[in-house]
């Protein structure tokens, strides 16, 4: 659990009246959104709200409609511009089936600029340490999930975007990754986090997300 | 370049591995030869005369049936997203995806098609100018493919559309590929010029065709 989530630098996000259409339809009207360090944000809402939309739009995924994100140093409110301060983590695990627990980490650590020693750290953040070399396909739907949430260690990025983290979790494991979203906070990052149940946090905000507006 | 190795090699493993695509287009490749040897039956100038052409039409099927899961594994895994998220030049990634394609599919075909010659009584002195030709001309075929199949990423079964958009593309590529291999084998004075219009197919292939796979990439993640 030994996890070094330094964040070389506070930055505020900001997203400003974001609209995001897919597939011609508007499903996102002028959303707004301001995430501070330590900042962690429970974005709700019935399914077809758009939460996996706005986590995508806020990744730099989607296309704006309109709207603006900008990435500001918290101390000095500058623009900082080229961040590229998000690691977004879908509903999917972005493993390959045929390549071991560590190739996997070991490619998203090269893609991420990660040091190879941070492999092991997320490894370790989310209890794969006896899976190290098994073939991602040969593991449970709940050990696959973690092994495509430890993408957040290897990035460390200073804002995660999490979408359903816990949905096949065991309750042990959700309690892990709500620790580690704390200790990400606590070192000056920040996390929106789609989700139905299972992921407690402390003083988190919540958002509604209702007929494509936050309320 | 880190980030753009660990594709590359990411692809080659995957390519490489029980499931992957590279055996699966060279042995299509040896089937449709072998086929073709059977059903010409034993004359054999014709067969020899035809030999090289064959092998270029060939070898350009089999590229064509490696295209479609270029793209569409990573995204249905989930994996494209990261990559997207993590270019930091998507048309260079899409380079990097374009020659992953071409080390799995497009350099075994060159390394089998010695033997698969053999079969078609391929004169000694075509081996030569067939497989550089083939060396020229395949990097154009994985550069086009891979953009259709960026195009293509979000459609279901999407096999049948990328024949469909690459076959004209591919054209030239076969017609000055083929052209070069045959008057190479003669002593041809062509042979120059046909290696020179397949080198710009390719080179224009190198320019163009990341710049409309990144684009593609970039609306299909919509």
């Amino acid at each position: 659990m030994a996890v070094d989530a330094t964040v070389p630098r506070l930055i505020r996000y900001r997203a400003t009246n974001i609209c995001v259409s897919r597939g011609g339809d508007r499903i996102l009207t002028d959303v707004s959104l301001t995430l501070q360090p330590g900042d962690a944000v429970m974005l709700r809402g019935p399914n077809g709200a758009g939460k996996t939309t706005l986590l995508r739009a806020l990744a730099g995924l989607l296309r704006l409609d309109s709207g603006a994100i900008a990435v500001e140093d918290a101390a000095t409110g500058e623009i900082v511009p080229d961040a590229d301060p998000v690691v977004y983590c879908g509903p999917l695990n972005a493993t390959k089936s045929a390549l071991s627990v560590d190739e996997n980490l070991a490619f998203w650590a090269a893609l991420y600029r990660a040091p190879k020693e941070r492999i092991g750290e997320a490894r370790a953040a989310f209890g794969l340490d006896g899976f190290a070399g098994r073939r991602a396909g040969a593991l449970s739907t709940g050990l696959a999930r973690r092994l495509g949430l430890a993408r957040l260690i290897i990035a460390q990025k200073p804002i995660w975007l999490v979408d359903e983290p816990t949905a096949s979790l065991d309750s042990r494991s959700a309690e892990v990754f709500s620790s580690l979203v704390e200790r990400h906070r606590n070192s000056g990052g920040a996390a929106v986090i789609a989700t139905h149940d299972g992921v407690d946090l402390d003083r988190a905000r919540r958002v509604e997300l209702a007929c494509g507006a936050a309320q | 370049m880190r980030a753009l190795s660990a594709i590359i090699l990411r692809d080659l493993k995957l390519a490489f591995r029980a499931g992957g695509g590279s055996m699966q287009a060279v042995s299509f490749f040896a089937i449709v030869i072998v086929l073709f040897a059977l059903a010409i039956g034993p004359d054999i100038p014709l067969i020899s005369k035809i030999a090289s052409p064959l092998l270029w039409a060939c070898a350009l099927l089999s590229t064509l049936i490696s295209l479609d899961q270029i793209y569409r594994a990573d995204r249905e895994d989930g994996s494209l997203d990261v990559i997207v998220a993590t270019s930091e030049e998507l048309v260079v990634t899409c380079v990097a995806k374009a020659a992953a394609h071409w080390l799995s599919t497009g350099l075994p075909l060159i390394l089998a098609t010695p033997a698969l010659a053999i079969l078609l009584n391929l004169e000694a002195g075509a081996y030569g100018p067939l497989i550089l030709s083939l060396l020229i001309g395949t990097p154009g075929l994985s550069l086009i493919g891979a953009f259709a199949a960026a195009l293509t990423v979000s459609l279901p079964r999407a096999s049948l559309l990328i024949s469909i958009i690459v076959s004209p593309l591919f054209v030239p590529i076969l017609i000055f590929g083929s052209g070069a291999a045959t008057a190479g084998a003669g002593g041809d004075p062509q042979f120059m010029s046909n290696l020179m219009l397949l080198g710009a197919s390719t080179l224009f292939a190198a320019i163009f065709a990341p710049l409309a796979s990144a684009a593609a990439l970039r609306s299909n993640l919509d």
